[in-house]
């Protein structure tokens, strides 16, 4: 029944654009004729605190959550987000982290201390670490990290990349069109030749 | 096949089966109901003050014929619950169809409610959908139950539903012709002598929609290997689905009248039968009063949050998946006021007057956590301003701190104005704040009363806030720029002063997310003498270096400026 389903966890802090990012991979699962649930929060959780949402994709899908050491793929937009779930992360699953720290509002204002040696753990944790800031940047808008992400993920799942490129094409706005394909594809490159 | 969330299935539903109205009150996961079914065709929709006041608008609408979609949080059924419960006695003529939107796991509420518990006590059917094709089938489907048993009905949804998108088959709208309307006391005048019968009524209602619901497709069973048989209804179904394939599943869509034949028939032909459900045991304890003897599993499901596949194959006797361990030293991200929010200086005051702030429901909840840490308690909508008074009377007598009311303007529509004309009445003191950012900021930014700003955008009026205050007989109302650190500081003093009276403050400024375009971010001078002073405001662009000097995040600031006036040394300002 479902035990095809692969399941893909976004973490970040709200305003991060990880529901959009979510809603074009769910698009693409379904061009490619597969079900989908893609489950997120709303509402007090998104005033700047960590935030996740959950896809889920298959022949099938029933749940739309995500238990601890089920996730196939962690796509985390910021890095100590990532070590905050990476107990969802299956044995032998993928994770994917923005090399970004944005500092938590405890740690800004100097009551908690930064956690040290985080690279470590993700790196310990065998996290790809993709500048997807910079090659946001390069695309054109630092707002293009979440597709940045998508285009790295995207190396880790079979939909074709033209499927990619018409569903991006079609749900960001005609202006960015360009900037979000650019940032696709140097995300897609990036983890290309970091395996390669 | 379109991707949607179950809240925008409910709105289609709705559309489809030839609803013309709609009314609601937002509130987190039910909100975007009413948000999409207001951008249908041939739809009118409001936005009302309360919950309340939706269901009797709605009430009042499919009284006129018409079939009438009304949508709210679970604890806004509990405001909506007084029409409710005698809206069962009338029963409908267009069709009238409620959402309930529970949230376990407390995503965004200040507690779990399992609205089921309403259906069975107010004698409402209630569906249960368990995706977003079901809760589009269910809802087109209730209005038709609504009008053949002369009964409104509920949705039920809860966060996994509501806020979960996934592919569903979109139908035609019914075009409906409102039904006539004819003066009917009996049905409609529910005075004791018409009421008592209506209850008689009301019971032969109840039977027949029980029939219906031994019947009823969305009640159903799946067949396996016959040793486990689960009973659930809801998303926990997708969970159980997932968690034991072997398993015979009951499916209930109806969560309210259940079925008392099929599930006893059901219970029978299974070796053991469980009820799996979440947050309550009201599933279990309806069908256990049917008699049947139900099996428990071995693990324990914990009765509070939300359940998931895992939680249900562990409670099974599944292991656990392996997984790696989280860090124990990873620092919280609890949400924030968002930089340049108006709210954030009225709490560092009221955090500087070591006030007892009675707090409210909205966005400036988060002014309870550090570090502006300027908040005593959140109850309910409206509570704030009527647990203030009753501090009040409380400490009568003590030597206490300022007791602050504060309130934001959707919530004083909501529930605040009777609180305060109780406060008014009963010649109470204290200082009330409402906090005017002219939006229901926290669940998306909707029109209110206050604003003028309706939901279909059609002309309105702006409310005469301070008028309407001093018409309840305030007599000390002053209307304040809460952006204004001094005059701020300068409005609370005084208000405190004048401790034997009722004070009301407007703190008015627009929500800061209403702009799109901001101030340049501020710097901070080489002459920061790393005082600190400027991060007790809890601004998320503000943050120390190293030997504690202030740094300011150009990608978050918005330049309002409210930090600058809190520096003593005149070192935050603009770039030169």
């Amino acid at each position: 029944m479902s035990n095809d389903t692969k399941t893909v966890l976004l973490s970040g802090v709200g305003g991060q654009g990880a529901i959009l990012a979510a809603d074009i991979l769910s698009r693409v699962a379904m061009a490619c004729g597969q079900d989908v649930k893609l489950s997120e929060i709303h509402g007090m959780a998104q005033r700047g605190g960590a935030v996740t949402t959950v896809v889920r994709l298959g022949d099938s899908v029933a749940s739309m959550v995500a238990d601890k050491g089920s996730v196939d793929y962690l796509v985390s937009f910021e890095k100590v987000e990532a070590l905050r779930n990476i107990e969802f992360l299956k044995d032998g699953g993928a994770l994917l982290v923005n090399d970004e720290f944005i500092k938590p509002l405890p740690v800004a204002t100097g009551a908690v201390q930064a956690p040290s040696g985080v690279v470590e753990s993700l790196e310990q944790a065998g996290a790809v670490l993709v500048p997807a800031e910079a090659l946001a940047k390069e695309a054109g808008s630092v707002k293009a990290v979440n597709v940045v992400l998508l285009g790295a993920l995207s190396t880790k799942l079979s939909y074709d990349e033209a499927t990619w490129l018409s569903v991006i094409e079609s749900r960001v706005p005609a202006k960015f069109k360009d900037v979000n394909i650019a940032a696709f594809k140097l995300g897609r490159k990036f983890v290309e030749e970091c395996s390669a | 096949m379109e991707l949607i969330s179950g809240n925008e299935a409910i709105a289609r539903g709705a559309w489809e089966a030839g609803a013309t109205i709609g009314v609601a009150y937002p509130g987190t996961p039910s909100t975007e109901t009413m948000e999409t079914f207001a951008k249908q065709p041939g739809v009118y929709a409001e936005w009302c003050p309360n919950e309340k006041v939706a269901v009797e608008v709605g009430l009042g609408a499919c009284a006129a014929g018409r079939r009438v979609l009304s949508s709210m949080k679970h604890v806004g059924v509990n405001v909506a619950a007084d029409p409710l419960f005698t809206a069962a006695y009338t029963g409908v003529n267009g069709g009238f169809v409620i959402l309930a939107a529970d949230d376990p796991g407390m995503h965004s509420s200040q507690n779990e409610q399992d609205s089921r518990f309403y259906a069975r006590a107010a004698h409402i059917p209630m569906f249960d959908p368990a995706d977003s094709s079901e809760a589009l089938a269910f809802t087109k489907n209730a209005f038709e139950v609504s009008e053949r048993f002369d009964m409104p009905c509920m949705i039920r949804s809860t966060v996994r539903v509501s806020h979960t998108k996934c592919p569903v088959e979109l139908g035609e709208r019914v075009e409906v012709e409102p039904k006539p309307y004819a003066k009917d006391a009996e049905k409609w005048v529910m005075m004791p002598a018409y009421a008592k019968p209506r209850r008689v009524s009301l019971d032969a209602r109840v039977a027949a929609v029980t029939e219906y619901a031994e019947t009823c497709e969305f009640n159903r069973i799946e067949r396996n290997e016959g040793a486990i048989g689960v009973i659930c209804c809801g998303a926990t179904y997708q969970h159980v689905r997932e968690a034991l394939p072997q398993a015979d599943i009951l499916k209930l869509g109806m969560s309210w009248p259940l079925p008392p034949k099929k599930i006893c028939e059901f219970a029978a032909s299974v070796e053991n039968v469980y009820v799996i459900e979440e947050g309550s045991d009201y599933l279990s304890e309806g069908v256990r009063a049917l008699g049947v003897q139900l099996s428990e599993p071995e693990g324990t499901l914990c009765p509070d949050g939300e359940l998931t596949p895992g939680a249900i194959a562990v409670a099974f006797g599944a292991q656990a998946p392996e997984h790696a361990e989280m860090r124990d030293d990873l620092p919280g991200r609890p949400p924030a006021l968002c930089p340049g929010c108006p709210h954030r200086l009225v709490f560092r005051e009221l955090s500087r007057m070591k006030a007892i702030v009675t707090g409210d429901i909205g966005c400036y909840t988060l002014g309870a956590l550090a570090p502006l840490s300027a908040m005593d308690t959140c109850v309910d909508m409206g509570a704030s301003i009527s647990m203030s008074h009753g501090f009040e009377l409380g400490l009568q007598g003590r030597e206490h701190k300022p007791v602050v009311a504060v309130i934001g303007d959707s919530t004083f529509a909501h529930s605040g104005i009777t609180s305060l004309l109780n406060t008014v009445y009963n010649r109470g003191a204290g200082i009330v704040c409402i906090l005017d950012n002219r939006t229901t900021a926290m669940t998306g930014h909707q029109g209110n009363p206050v604003n003028g700003i309706t939901l279909q955008h059609r002309e309105s009026r702006e409310l005469d806030l301070p008028g309407l205050v001093r018409a309840l007989g305030v007599e000390d109302v002053a209307v304040v720029n809460p952006m204004d650190l001094k005059a701020t500081r300068a409005a609370l003093k005084a208000a405190a002063q004048n401790a034997d009276e009722l004070s009301v403050i407007i703190f008015c400024s627009p929500c800061v997310l209403l702009s799109k375009t901001h101030e340049a971010a501020l710097v901070v001078s080489s002459d920061c003498r790393a005082c600190g002073a400027c991060t007790l405001i809890g601004c998320p662009a503000i943050s120390r270096d190293e030997d504690g000097k202030a740094h300011i995040d150009a990608n978050l600031c918005v330049g309002c400026e409210q930090c600058s006036q809190t520096c003593a040394f005149g070192c935050i300002g603009k770039a030169e």
